[in-house]
């Protein structure tokens, strides 16, 4: 048999429901944002790390022209190499008949002797290629999904020079090209760009490197020194045109994997602890404001002679009911939407197989902290009305100490009426359920804006890429260098409007004992396509001597204009020279040094070369273009910037869009929470007093409008704070997605803001619209029969 | 005034019935009300616990309706008006006072005062209300600051500030000693002389009932008696 008091707890419950829900799904909200955060980012962390152990993918990495294979040997000796595989890597363009634009493969061989030992590819279908077959590929996944190849199909590269038609296998994933990234591309394109493997003895025989390679592979003992292996290697390969060998982290794909990874850690880090904060504040405030209202209930247990045990426990049993709730559904849509989330950026990233990471230890922080929330409020509001003696619980808490202030002349000077002036006095009377519930709306818009603010930063950082810095309609990038006449003769292809060169060069940047792998960008002085922006976004010219580095670079290295820095050429004769820091530039990508092209080629001592050209096009004669350009020998990769664009979007559309809408989803059940339970309890404590005034003759509409005008008032002075707070959360994020590879510029403009608000004051119309529904109700002769 | 003449009906009510509907229980509160009230009339509800004098009030006074039967104010049709209806109706005509004084807390006594001339058509001035009811120098206490008589008298002074045709009272002195309970049936009194307003007053004590014009008894849902008083005591003249 339930006690009275059990019996009690569960009509209240039925009672408020739907308060108890909304609270309920307040602490949701907060435990799952936490949950699916750092349970997407763990998991993909540790898919990644299970990948790379299973398929053994290297540490250093290093590209030369020529290199005989027998080096091999005297790399394996280096100390701290555990492994050493030579290949043959080179872009090139493809044929593919059923595609206008361009296409290109980074060709990859594999060993026709034995195993791959390094980079180890998982066939998804089919076999590898016979040794020495010189038309048989194994085509990466991705690729041939786009281009709906099965095994059989066939397509065309050309490979130095020479058109092949190619028989696929088999298709693979691997390791290495999880971000299967073509040059000048900001986003994996599998239509435009793939990877082929290919048979060494074939694949050498087509780049004339039989007993040769031109790609290493190293994996690093453990405890093995990463730098001095990497020096050693160079110091090997500097005499066969050696670029400079690089760790992870500057292999393309892991840099990009890392910096998405890093996002949405950043994202789990700082978001998700926001919300459960914040969301913990709401309950805490909610229920304690739920118990004070219970003052009389409480009075009346004790006089009957409830111990105050008792009666504190029936309203922690109370809490309790609704915290598990909310801690239930939170776990479970969190689970829910980690694993959805964790399945969409495992299938962006092409994974072979996931592995889901829920560690109890975040469910029990999220689930605790909520609770402790919920019962902290309860028990604070609970002891305080537990310690009055039944008599005055019973009465009505004191209101009476309303004094005249300085309101009051304001009032008399406004001839404000009177139901203005309940609504002013009630404000100001109750300064901590005031401010409580102007900081939980707050904090509700907050959430709100640091949820939205990444959408207005990328679409600011679209802007200046595309429409202000990058205008090319496309890039060519050369096999090896060209003379600058090559440029000439890609200007007079049809629909060339323009043709913009650039020389590219890799090189080791220092200052001080700060250093980094970058590429010196050789521009005209006044590039009109590809244009360098100056911390106002306002085009550059070219320095006419030394470098001008991206605002991120010339951080990392600790230096300003008029500085000068060690630049260490990876092509060349790979001298060591000093150059001044002409200026800081703008740039979101990458590490970026831009110099006049000339200056680069003197540097480079070599005459006047180019590494590719930009482009603008004639958009009606792409087709003319497209099928010239696919038969240029000189070109090993094509970049279409509109296209990228697109992709760019679309991509974001898929990834970002859906993590911040869950964000911003479970942002808007919190504001709707916290407004919707303010606007209850005030009815709660006030409806006596409104249906007092039906009975004067006051309509419902006046009546409404005193409770509801308290409500509009605090929104309305909740979102400037608000908009504050949501500011530093979007300062915090901006910090936490910075990565070396690229940079979200901290742009939070109007529109945030409005949305922002617009949900808030959207989930108060709707409260506001539910609370009147219920005024519309209030039993006015009920009300007259009690006492207050 | 013309003696001939008898003064115009305020309140007539027909067959008055209302049904309490709890699930399968049905509660008779009113079983067939028959009344009549003229302008200016002082009348005294008495009845036992439950005998439906409240709900009866309530029903003239635009707060609940009928189950069936008429409730008529001089032209309104009561039970049958809109919500909208019965609102203007309270607001234009009716001046409430209760047992449980039913102040805003959060207001002042003109204030809460103010609260109704603010939307009554020919209100008074607050304070001269509240001089009415020998609360002129009490004016700006809350409701927390005064004694619980003095609470029912600004109630009665916000009742009346409207200039109400109609007061009704449900046991106004309910809540107080008989020497407070004289000063608001006091202040009652005179507001029915000098406003004119027809003044309707549930009791449970019988010696009130020695100043009114008429006494109306209940009894299970129905008017038992009615005595006409052919002669009225002075508030200050009964005691309890
Ligand atoms: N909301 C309600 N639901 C059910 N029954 C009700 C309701 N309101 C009143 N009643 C019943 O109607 C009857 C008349 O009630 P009413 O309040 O009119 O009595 P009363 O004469 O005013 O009594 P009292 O002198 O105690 O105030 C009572 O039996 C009461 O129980
Ligand atoms: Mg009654």
């Amino acid at each position: 048999m339930t006690s009275a008091l059990d019996r009690k707890l569960l009509r209240d419950l039925v009672r408020l429901w739907p308060q108890a829900l909304a609270i309920a799904l307040v602490m949701a909200a907060g435990v799952a944002t936490l949950i699916l955060g750092v349970g997407a980012h763990a998991s993909l962390s540790e898919t990644r790390a299970a990948y790379y152990e299973r398929n053994r993918f290297s540490d250093v990495f290093a590209s030369v022209t020529r290199a005989p294979e027998r080096i091999a040997a005297r790399i394996a000796e280096i100390d701290g190499v555990g492994a050493v595989e030579t290949r043959v890597g080179k872009i090139a363009l493809l044929d593919l008949s059923e595609m206008p634009e361009p296409a290109s493969a980074i060709f990859v061989s594999l060993p026709d002797l034995g195993e791959q030992t390094l980079d180890l590819i998982t066939l998804r279908s089919g076999r590898t290629p016979l040794p020495g077959a010189t038309r048989e590929v194994v085509v990466s996944e991705p690729f041939a999904q786009a281009h709906g190849y099965e095994i059989g199909s066939t397509f065309s590269a050309i490979l130095n020079g020479v058109k092949r038609e190619l028989t696929i296998v088999g298709t693979a994933l691997s390791p290495e090209f999880v971000y299967a990234l073509g040059p000048w591309d900001l986003m994996p394109d599998d239509r435009r760009f793939g990877v082929v493997w290919m048979s060494r003895a074939a694949l050498a025989a087509a780049y004339d490197l039989e007993g040769a390679f031109s790609d290493l592979r190293v994996r690093l003992l453990r405890g093995a020194s990463e730098s001095a292996v990497i020096e050693e290697i160079d110091r090997i390969l500097a005499p066969y045109g050696g670029e400079g060998a690089h760790g992870r982290k500057d292999q393309l794909s892991h840099a990009f994997l890392d910096a998405e990874l890093t996002q949405l850690q950043a994202m789990s880090r700082i978001l998700p602890p926001i919300f459960l904060v914040v969301a913990a504040f709401l309950v805490n405030m909610t229920l304690a404001r739920l118990i004070t209202l219970e003052r009389e209930q409480i009075g009346l247990l004790k006089a009957l002679g409830y111990s105050n045990l008792a009666v504190g426990m029936h309203y922690l049993k109370f809490v309790a009911a609704i915290a598990l709730i909310g801690a239930a559904l939170g776990s479970a849509a969190g689970t829910w939407l980690g694993t959805g989330l964790t399945r969409m950026y495992g299938d962006f990233f092409h994974f072979p197989f996931l592995i889901f990471q829920m560690s109890p230890s975040v469910y029990l922080v999220a689930v605790g902290v909520t609770l402790a929330a919920a019962i902290v409020g309860a028990l604070k509001a609970a002891t305080g009305v537990v310690r009055l003696a039944p008599a005055v619980a019973m009465t009505p808490p004191a209101p009476a100490r309303y004094r005249r202030t300085l309101l009051d002349r304001l009032h008399a000077a406004l001839r404000m009426p009177q139901s203005a002036v309940m609504t002013m006095r009630h404000l100001v009377r109750y300064p901590a359920r005031s401010l409580g519930g102007l900081v939980g709306i707050a904090l509700a818009t907050s959430i709100l804006v640091g949820s939205f603010w990444s959408f207005g930063s990328i679409e600011f950082m679209i802007d200046v890429t595309f429409q202000r810095s990058d205008r090319q309609d496309a890039t060519i990038t050369f096999v090896g260098e060209r003379e600058a006449s090559a440029v000439q003769e890609i200007a007079r292809l049809p629909g060339v409007m323009a043709a913009e060169p650039y020389r590219s060069v890799p090189v080791k940047i220092r200052a001080a004992n700060v250093e980094r792998r970058a590429a010196i960008t050789g521009k005209p002085d006044d590039p009109d396509l590809s244009r360098v922006l100056g911390s106002d976004l306002a085009p550059v010219h070219m320095p006419e001597t030394g470098l001008a580095l991206s605002d991120q670079l010339a951080a990392i290295l600790r230096v300003e204009t008029g500085d000068v820095v060690e630049v260490e050429l990876m092509a060349g004769d790979r001298r060591t020279v000093t150059m001044p820091v002409a200026m800081v530039v703008e740039g979101y990508l990458g590490l970026m040094a831009y110099a006049d092209i000339g200056t680069v080629n003197r540097l480079m001592r070599e005459g006047a070369l180019v590494s590719g050209v930009h482009l603008s096009l004639d958009e009606t004669r792409r087709e003319a273009l497209f099928a010239e350009l696919k038969a240029i020998p000189a070109a090993s990769f094509v970049a279409l910037q509109r296209v990228s664009l697109a992709k760019f979007r679309e991509t974001l559309a898929q990834n970002l869009l859906t993590m911040v809408s869950i964000y911003a989803g479970l942002a808007a059940i919190i504001a709707f929470g916290v407004v919707y339970n303010f606007a209850r309890i005030s009815l709660s404590e006030q409806g006596r007093e409104l249906a007092s005034l039906r009975v004067l003759g006051f309509t419902k509409a006046e009546i409404s409008w005193i409770l509801l005008s308290e409500l509009a008032i605090l929104v309305l002075l909740a979102q400037p704070l608000g908009w504050l707070i949501g500011y530093g959360f979007a300062v915090a994020m901006a910090a936490g997605f910075e990565s070396e590879l690229y940079r979200v510029p901290l742009v939070v403009n109007r529109e945030v803001y409005a949305w922002a608000s617009l949900v808030v004051v959207g989930a108060a119309l709707v409260s506001g619209l539910i609370v009147r529904r219920r005024i519309d109700r209030l039993d006015l002769i009920a009300v007259l029969k009690t006492r207050e | 005034m013309n003696v001939e003449t008898p003064p115009p009906l305020v309140f007539r009510t027909r067959a008055l019935a209302k049904v309490y509907r709890t699930g399968e229980v049905e509660v008779h509160a009113l079983r067939g009300v028959d009344f009549e009230a003229c302008a200016g009339e002082f009348v005294v509800l008495l009845g036992p616990s439950g005998s439906g004098k409240s709900t009866f009030l309530n029903i003239i006074g635009g707060l609940d309706r009928p189950t069936s039967g008429e409730a008529w104010f001089q032209d309104h049709d009561l039970s049958r008006s809109s919500d909208a209806a019965l609102t203007a109706y309270r607001r234009d005509h009716v001046g409430f006072v209760f047992q449980f004084y039913n102040l805003v807390p959060s207001l002042s006594a003109r204030e809460n005062v103010r609260l109704v001339t603010e939307i009554a058509r020919h209100p008074m001035r607050p304070e001269e209300a509240l001089d009415i009811v020998g609360l002129g120098d009490r004016m700006d206490h809350f409701p927390a600051q005064l004694s619980g008589g003095e609470q029912q008298r600004v109630a009665i002074a916000r009742a009346i500030a409207k200039r109400p045709e109609v007061l009704l009272c449900d046991e106004p002195t309910g809540a107080l000693d008989s020497k407070t309970g004289v000063k608001v049936l006091d202040a009652l009194t005179r507001v029915n002389e000098s406003f004119g307003a027809t003044t309707l007053v549930i009791t449970h004590n019988a010696g009130i009932a020695a100043i009114a014009h008429r006494v109306v008894r209940f009894a299970d849902g129905r008017i038992q008696a009615v005595e006409t008083n052919a002669a009225r005591l002075r508030p200050e003249e009964v005691t309890w």
